[in-house]
């Protein structure tokens, strides 16, 4: 997705690096990076280790760093160029209800992509002299806040994505409750959960989350992704890019 | 930072976390938390995580201890240095962000669900 403005930039300066949040790890993530075939360095991040290092809460998010390893804007709304959308279904098949919910209600997100996109070009053309490269004590002020609950929600799903791994499901489901509660404005930790409550097995199964059709009375989170985007209003899906 | 016992190696505590132990006390960037009782190498997280205001979270069952990050500032950030993130690829080699310096980078996070 990333590659197109990869190509263009790179021979100017930028590299880009894709990170996979996914508590089920590479085999989660192949799929896509191998249809994407990226250049580029694409990692696997199964502990979600940059939302502790960088403050990401959502995805895409993305953070400029310079030539000299600064951070030159923190952890934001990041949206990918756009691409021929694939349709997720052949046109023929009845989507069950929730699903077309789901793709009604992710029609109505909003993101800035031309804005966001001419800024990172202005970026990487002139450096530390484009409006757009916030100064160090602008990027730490920016920077997403964490409070002690948050740090602590932090270390909970932490905890929570390890157990999994290691097979302990109900255990794991316990920790992400915990850090959905203690920070509730992750939407990554949320999806991150819910989208391992898998709706039968095909290609949609982890992006049903919410109550499972065979026992929805049995669904472990306070939130599930369609309640959640429409108490929050799909449109504030993603926070407004700030220049 | 998930740890298997209740100390960790200086250096791995402040290559995983971006603070240096110093003289001082815990420093990233312009900040200094003061640690009043001293540390050894290897650390006593328990001890580390009261002086520091780290979040401690005990899994004794799974054997787990999950060593939270600071919020002495209120932010994310203490510093606009970038941490040296390690992560693996596909294939588990390990790729550290250090290894760009020189170039522009756009980090982008991106999930399969």
């Amino acid at each position: 997705m990333w590659q197109v403005l990869r190509e263009e930039l790179h021979p100017k300066g930028l590299e880009i690096v894709t990170v996979g949040l996914d508590s089920v790890g590479a085999e989660a993530c192949r799929p896509f990076i191998e249809a994407a075939q990226p250049v580029h360095p694409s990692l696997v991040d199964p502990h979600h280790l940059v939302a502790e290092l960088f403050g990401v809460i959502q995805v895409p998010n993305g953070v400029w760093i310079d030539e000299d390893g600064v951070i030159v804007r923190p952890a934001e709304t990041s949206p990918a160029p756009p691409v021929d959308r694939v349709p997720m279904a052949g046109g023929d098949v009845e989507l069950p209800q929730r699903l077309t919910e789901i793709f009604g209600e992710a029609s109505h997100i909003e993101t800035q992509p031309e804005d966001y996109h001419a800024a990172l070009r202005d970026w990487v053309e002139k450096g530390a002299a484009s409006e757009f490269a916030l100064s160090p004590e602008e990027v730490i002020a920016r920077s997403r806040p964490r409070t002690a609950d948050i740090a602590l929600g932090q270390a909970h799903f932490e905890l929570a994505t390890e157990l999994e791994k290691r097979g302990s499901h109900e255990a794991a489901v316990r920790y992400f409750r915990e850090a959905h509660r203690l920070f509730p404005h992750s939407w990554t930790y949320r999806r991150q959960a819910w989208s391992l409550e898998r709706e039968g097995d095909g290609p949609l199964a982890r992006f049903w989350q919410g109550p499972l059709s065979d026992d929805p009375e049995s669904w472990p989170y306070e939130g599930d992704w369609l309640r959640d985007i429409r108490e929050a209003g799909a449109a504030n899906y993603y926070e407004p890019w700030v220049p | 930072m998930l740890l298997e016992s209740t100390t960790v190696a200086v250096e791995e505590f402040e290559r995983r976390s971006g603070w240096s132990l110093k003289p001082e006390g815990a420093c990233k960037g312009d900040v200094c938390i003061s640690l009043p009782d001293g540390y050894s190498d290897p650390l006593d997280i328990e001890s580390l995580a009261a002086q520091m205001g780290l979040p401690l979270v005990v899994e004794a069952e799974h054997g787990l201890w999950a060593l939270g990050p600071d919020s002495v500032g209120g932010k994310t950030l203490v510093t606009a240095q970038t941490p040296d993130l390690r992560l693996d690829d596909l294939d588990g080699n390990e790729f550290r962000l250090s290894s760009l310096l020189g170039q522009k980078v756009l980090l982008v996070a991106w999930a399969p669900y």
